[in-house]
């Protein structure tokens, strides 16, 4: 990965960086300092792991140390015009709070949205592009798709291509669709337009050319020339970013990846520097989409794979702390501000698919399946005239002007609100942090709604509650039923700013039991990037009939990857020992356009071949879609993927109490739900202890979060202070 | 007679006050199970056509068969008063008659699917689906044939067929149909894709039951029918001139019916009589002798009309039948929007989007700050097939897009589609996948009409066959123009283009089959531009710019809008002086551009301006009926 890449400025430092990482993992294995690293200082520990996550409003760390079965944490406020700022602030309060020394940190895993705000805020690189000749306007007309139903094209604006049409050009070269040159490349010609194109401005170059995704001959040429060129821009090649066929696909991922690489390079390259200054020989490595780490280099090279970064993080997070309150299957829940996040895990494995999606931006790059849906706590409520519906989002308040009870000058009715009307978000409770809550300002806002659809004000909020819920069930159901999952064998896991507000009730919406609300909610995502295991892999595109393969072939491609991909984690300081490997196959009937992805071990291949593939295939056709043909089954792609050691289990100790929790009691207070007012408890999280059983209704408060527990439910705390909510009558409270 | 629906459980349901909440629950559930079918359908289904393109339609309707979620509306209703024998738990009914439903679908390669939804021994909901099969016999590869006289010739006509009989696939029946298709393979699965999607609604309705109590669901979906009667009978008032004396007429045409006969008009006038709107179709042309004729559904037309309208309000309402009542649609038999059987249907696409068109230009009238202007108003068809040098079959279907044109909300994109929810087929795909080489895919500059907002522009394709076989071809508006309005330029016509091997070369008519090719040869096929919205002189002379750095516009396009462009360079003093200097000559804007005075005038310089002789007026014949 990434040998193709053009020079950064960054290369040389990074090489520097590289052999430090080695180095460090050199230092761990054997306990002591490699024998060339002069600066270095003895290590006390087995090495302590830092998981960083930073959000628009908090940087959350979570601080790991194995060696002795500890875990910190901390929150300090983001720092948006250089997140590096807000880490280092991070990593000094929790070293402080843990009492170490910053060079006691042996890795850092960061999750990072920089890619998807570059993209989200639209201030990513101008970008130049390369196509094939007859093909400049690729990105123009896209897939000639129209968003809304009939008559949408009425009010949809499309947008610009993040590469300017201006800004591209043609290479009047050619391939046929096996690989062949059918026109050999005009380098003068390339070179002429090259070079206006270098005088236009670009700050990165992509090159995507028709059947790209077959050879890379043609790509890796012109990179070469425009390396002459235009020394110091970089270049991205689709037959390097992600060759798949699809040439609009293929071209926006490569053009994203373009668009978004300066900033994030520029800013893992500072953070890296000032994490060196700080800490010495610390690796850094920083979660890509689809849960894996990536080396800082490799996600310097290719940062569209970090445009769900952030939700990867949540879902891993997730993962971890199921696995030890013993869930395997878990439908996750990350609800914030503007959008909820919800995405499967299925025996330990979240769902992957090969697609990213941030606002209308769609790319080709593997992610965890996380299905976002514009429904939060800050989407707005309003009545249609014509209509008389009661509707939810997906225009949200943001940050500004805010829910009407944050009184920051927004007045119209958010979810938020409703949930403040019906004491869900207790006002007169004090909570952690300074937000401060004001009750009247949300009742004025939603007494409007429900003025407006002629019902009281507890309804009116109920049912705004009651709607985005159902939103976020829609969002639930994709991930689970439309794949072919019952919810009813999942847990649910709540998480995120309001995701412990709204998870109870989604859970008995789509009857996955426990509800499962963890410690520090809002710094999940910092869990999980600590948690998180290094991976890697080598794909190629083989589109063939099943019937026109041998397993001795497709074996040996398959090792080759597996080759490659090891290697590659073997320099990011993996070594071969502790490295995890599987392949994956994508299959499909041969003339359907969907594929789906199977997986197998090295052995399981090599036991049933190719036909055990196009087996598992069918069974999985079957249980997605209710059929399976007796069609002939094509090959479209092999994968290997290799990961690195599993991390161990670190929890905080929660002691142990037995099942009354009064001694966390707050105070009384009273909550609307299921059409009345119901008396209630406010719980302190803080003071609650291992074993202890809370009866709904009930609210948690915590520093970052509240909890809501609905009547006819009782929440268990378990081991590690995750509360469990069950409903009651359930065998599991008996 | 109609249909006799066996139900185990003879309870009525009861009419319940559903609260406003639960019904805007039960509203987003019926509009995400929708959404799956679509997801569960383009991710299984095997022709480009629906797995590419997503030519198919799904719905959901409640047990008196309304639609309340989907698109084109319900003929559920026709079906069932039509339909002579039972309806019952388990059964699956198949149609592509478009005789049979009334124009539910409205050419055989649409094959309808209707499933009955039954929970506790009652119906209690349909599902349906309609979706473009690739091929369902007939004289030509495709079933499209320009030349057909009769709907016999168009291929296999299935009445209303069980095809699953209490939960059993009708196996022998099934067989009969894959055998008289050259696309079994595709056919069978884009069937059970299809029959997939119905089973995932007849799934979610079932839990809805489960969450919200049968009579809560019933009388919710009710609630919902009603709720868009009310809405949109307050468009009605605020779109629809009251009186026959203050009515709206507008007419439109397509350009010929492939056998040198045309242009065919389609005319429409429309009132209100107090909550009734009126839209009356007297004034089109009688059926052609060919195959462009258009069963036009009057339940599938108000739909139309109320898509267009409501979306203005509440785009998130899950728009459905409950208006049905407020629309009188009328439309003279045996006209070529309702033929007789046994005429020729197939080529009804061209009909069916100039429909859109007629609808703008009707309702923009009255107000004209949200009129459009005239778009890419068909799905022209692109069809290739032949034995490739192994001897094996290869047939490609495909649906072409142009511009859109320019709106009141802006410039009309280039080369979209105007169809929910259709996409082009990937070039590498089709390299991959058949014997042609895509040389070029990319828009025609200039093409979109002039406007304060440009009309999308059309896009030109390079195919280079690399076998010999047959093409066909399924395009309109190479005559008449896409027409602008309040000021806006029409949009360039549509052309195609022959290229042989040996360097002759063609133009080739817009409606053709088994068109002769062999390796080497290309074909350009240049779909037409939108028409453009607005005065152009008024545009932004940087926006014009724009366009031609990006390759979208020439310099000498620019002076359409009068705006001077040399060697790249913005002329903004010359640029005002030829603002003056054309907007003198121009006058006035007018509301409608259509680029000629009259069809005579338009004839006249047809095979100056097209290579092509124009049409012969239409002779209409008297209206035949088949021997039944």
């Amino acid at each position: 990965m990434g040998k193709k890449m053009s020079k950064t400025e960054d290369l040389i430092r990074t090489y520097e960086t590289r052999l430090a990482e080695i180095e460090a993992r050199l230092a761990r294995v054997e306990g002591g300092p490699a024998p060339t690293a002069q600066s270095r200082k003895p290590r006390q520990t087995g090495g302590l792991r830092l998981g960083v996550d930073v959000g628009g409003t908090f940087t959350d760390l979570i601080l790991l140390d194995e060696s002795r079965g500890k875990v910190w944490s901390a929150k300090v406020p983001s720092t948006p015009a250089d997140s590096s700022v807000g880490v280092l602030n991070g990593i000094e309060k929790i070293c402080r709070e843990a009492g170490i020394k910053p060079s006691e940190i042996s890795e850092v895993m960061h999750g990072t949205t920089v890619a998807t705000n570059t993209v989200l805020t639209g201030s990513g690189a101008r970008v130049g592009l390369v196509t094939t000749k007859g093909y400049r306007d690729t990105l123009q007309i896209a897939r000639s798709f129209v968003p809304g139903g009939l008559g949408g094209w009425v009010i949809w604006n499309k947008s610009l291509p993040l590469a300017r049409l201006e800004d591209t050009i043609e290479a009047d070269e050619r391939l046929d669709s096996k690989g062949n040159t059918l026109v050999a490349l005009d380098e003068t010609a390339l070179r002429r337009d090259l070079k206006k194109l270098r005088d236009r401005g670009i700050e990165a170059l992509t090159i995507s050319l028709f059947n790209g995704y077959v050879s890379g001959k043609h790509e890796d040429r012109v990179a070469a020339i425009a390396a002459e060129v235009m020394p110091g821009i970089p270049v991205s090649t689709s037959s390097n970013v992600m060759p798949e066929m699809y040439e609009y696909e293929r071209t926006e991922t490569t053009v994203v990846n373009s668009y978004v690489r300066p900033i994030v390079a520029k800013y893992i390259a500072n953070l890296q520097r000032e994490l060196k200054a700080k800490m010495g020989d610390v690796m850094l490595q920083i979660l890509r989409s689809d849960g894996g780490l990536s080396s800082a280099q490799a996600a310097m090279d290719q940062p569209v794979n970090l445009l769900m970064s952030g939700p990867a993080g949540g879902v891993s997070g997730a993962l971890w702390i199921a696995k030890n309150a013993g869930f395997a299957n878990l439908l996750t829940f990350d609800m914030g501000g503007t959008s909820t996040d919800v995405a499967l895990i299925e025996k330990g494995v979240a769902r992957t698919r090969r697609e990213t999606r941030v606002a209308d931006v769609t790319v080709r790059a593997p992610s965890i399946d996380v299905r976002t849906v514009g429904a939060g706590g800050g989407s707005i409520a309003y009545v249609p005239d014509l209509t008389k519906a009661l509707r939810v989002g997906p225009k949200s308040a943001g940050a500004v002007p805010g829910p009407a009870a944050y009184d920051k000058g927004g007045d119209t009715a958010t979810v938020t609100d409703a949930n403040v009307v019906l004491g869900y978000l207790p006002s007169d409770a004090k909570l952690g942090g300074d937000m401060v809550i004001r009750r009247d300002l949300a009742v004025n806002a939603v007494q409007k709604i429900a003025d407006s659809l002629s019902v009281s004000l507890e309804t009116a909020a109920e049912g705004i509650v009651r709607i985005v819920n159902e939103n976020m069930c829609g969002a639930l159901r994709l991930v689970s039923v439309e794949q072919g999952y019952d919810p009813r064998d999942f847990a649910l896991i709540g998480f995120g700013g309001a995701g412990p507000l709204h998870a109870n009730a989604l859970s008995r919406l789509v009857n996955a039991w426990p509800c499962i609300i963890p410690p520090g909610p809002g710094v999940l995502c910092a869990y999980g990037d600590a948690t998180t295991r290094l991976r890697n892999e080598a794909s190629q595109t083989y589109v063939t009939a099943t019937t026109a393969t041998n397993d001795k072939d497709i074996g040996r491609m398959l090792r080759d990857l597996a080759d490659r991909a090891s290697g590659d984690l073997e320099g990011e300081g993996v070594p071969r020992s502790e490295q995890e490997t599987r392949y994956q196959v994508d299959i499909r009937y041969q003339g359907q356009g969907m594929k789906l992805t199977i997986d197998s071990t090295p052995e399981g291949f090599a036991r049933d071949g190719v036909a055990g593939i196009a087996k598992r295939f069918d069974a999985e056709h079957e249980q997605l879609f209710t059929f399976a043909l007796d069609a002939p089954h094509e090959l479209v792609g092999l994968r290997a993927v290799v990961q690195g050691a599993e991390k161990p289990f670190i929890g905080r100790d929660y002691g142990s109490g037995g099942k009354d929790s009064s001694a966390a009691v707050v105070q009384d207070t009273r909550i609307y739900a299921d059409a009345d007012w119901h008396k209630a408890k406010i719980y302190d999280r803080s003071r609650l202890k291992s074993g202890n059983r809370i009866a709904g209704p009930a609210i948690v408060t915590e520093m970052d979060a509240t909890s809501l527990i609905l009547p006819g439910h009782t929440g268990i705390v378990d081991k590690v202070g995750t509360i469990l909510i069950w409903p009651n009558g359930h065998d599991k409270l008996r | 007679m109609p249909a006799k629906i066996i139900q185990t459980n003879q309870t009525p349901f009861k009419r319940v006050k559903v609260d406003p909440i639960t019904l805007d629950i039960v509203e987003n559930a019926l509009r995400n199970a929708r959404a799956e079918m679509d997801a569960v359908l383009f991710r299984t289904a095997m022709s480009p056509g629906i797995r590419e393109q997503h030519d198919a339609f799904p719905m959901i309707a409640n047990e008196q068969g309304k639609m309340v979620v989907g698109q084109f509306g319900s003929f559920l209703y026709g079906f069932m008063q039509g339909y002579g024998g039972t309806i019952e738990e388990g059964d699956i009914f198949l149609t592509n008659d478009p005789y049979s439903c009334e124009g539910a679908v409205s050419h055989l390669n649409d094959w309808l699917l209707m499933m009955p939804i039954f929970h506790d021994g009652r119906l209690v909901s349909w599902s349906a689906m309609f979706g473009h099969m690739t091929d369902v016999g007939g004289k030509v590869p495709g079933s499209l044939p320009t030349d057909a006289k009769m709907i016999y010739e168009e291929g296999l006509i299935i009445p209303p067929t069980k095809i699953y009989r209490k939960g059993e696939l009708q196996t022998e029946i099934f067989n009969i149909l894959l055998a008289n298709t050259r696309m079994p393979d595709w056919n069978k699965s884009d069937f059970f894709a299809i029959i997939a999607s119905l089973r995932l609604a007849e799934r979610r309705v079932r839990e809805n039951i489960q969450r919200f109590g049968v009579d809560n669901y019933i009388s919710a979906m009710q609630d919902m029918l009603d709720r868009n009667k009310t809405a949109m009978s307050a468009i009605i008032k605020m779109f629809i001139p009251e009186g026959r004396t203050k009515a709206s007429h507008f007419e439109d045409w397509i350009d010929d019916d492939g056998q040198g006969n045309g242009p065919f008009k389609i005319a429409c006038t429309m009132w209100r009589e107090g909550d009734l709107a009126i839209f009356d179709f007297d004034g089109s042309d009688p059926q052609s002798n060919s195959s462009i004729n258009f069963l036009l559904n009057e339940e599938m037309f108000k739909m139309f009309f109320g898509a267009f309208t409501i979306n203005l309000f509440d785009p998130q309402i899950l728009f459905n039948d409950g208006f049905y009542d407020l629309v009188d649609v009328r439309i003279p038999a045996g006209c070529i929007l309702k033929p007789k059987k046994p005429a020729a249907l197939s080529c009804r696409t061209h009909m069916l989007g100039r429909i859109f068109d007629l609808m703008g230009g009707l309702l923009g009238q009255g107000a004209p700050d949200a009129l459009n202007a005239a778009g890419f108003s068909d799905s022209p068809h692109f069809m290739y097939s032949g034995f490739d040098r192994d001897g094996k079959w290869f047939q490609l279907f495909q649906i072409g897009f142009g511009g859109v044109p320019g709106r009141p909300a802006g410039d009309g994109p280039d080369g979209h589609s105007m169809w929910p929810a259709f996409t082009n087929v990937p070039n590498e795909f089709l390299e991959a996948y058949f014997p042609l080489r895509i040389r070029t895919y990319a828009t025609i500059p200039d093409s979109g009409g002039a406007g304060l907002h440009r009309g999308g522009n059309g896009i030109t394709i390079a195919y280079e066959m690399l076998e010999a076989g047959e093409i066909s071809i399924h395009d309109d508006r190479w005559l008449t123009y896409p027409w602008g309005v309040n000021g806006g330029e029409p949009g360039l016509r549509s052309t195609k283009r022959l290229v042989r091997k040996d360097g002759s070369e063609e133009n080739i008519p817009s409606k053709c089959d088994r068109v002769k090719v062999g390796p080497g040869d290309m074909l350009h096929f240049n779909t037409w531009g939108g028409g453009g919205w607005g005065d152009p002189f008024k545009r932004d002379p940087a926006l014009v710019l724009a366009d031609v750095e990006r390759h979208l516009a020439t310099e000498d396009g620019a002076r359409r809008y009068g705006v001077v462009i040399e060697d790249g360079r913005l002329d903004l003093p010359a640029t005002e002086k030829l603002r003056v200097r054309m907007a003198d000559k121009r006058g006035d804007t007018q509301l409608f551009d259509r680029g000629f005075e009259n069809l005579r005038e338009l004839k006249a310089r047809s095979k100056r301006e097209t290579g092509f002789d124009a049409p012969k007026d239409p002779e209409f014949v008297q209206v035949r009926t088949a021997a039944e």
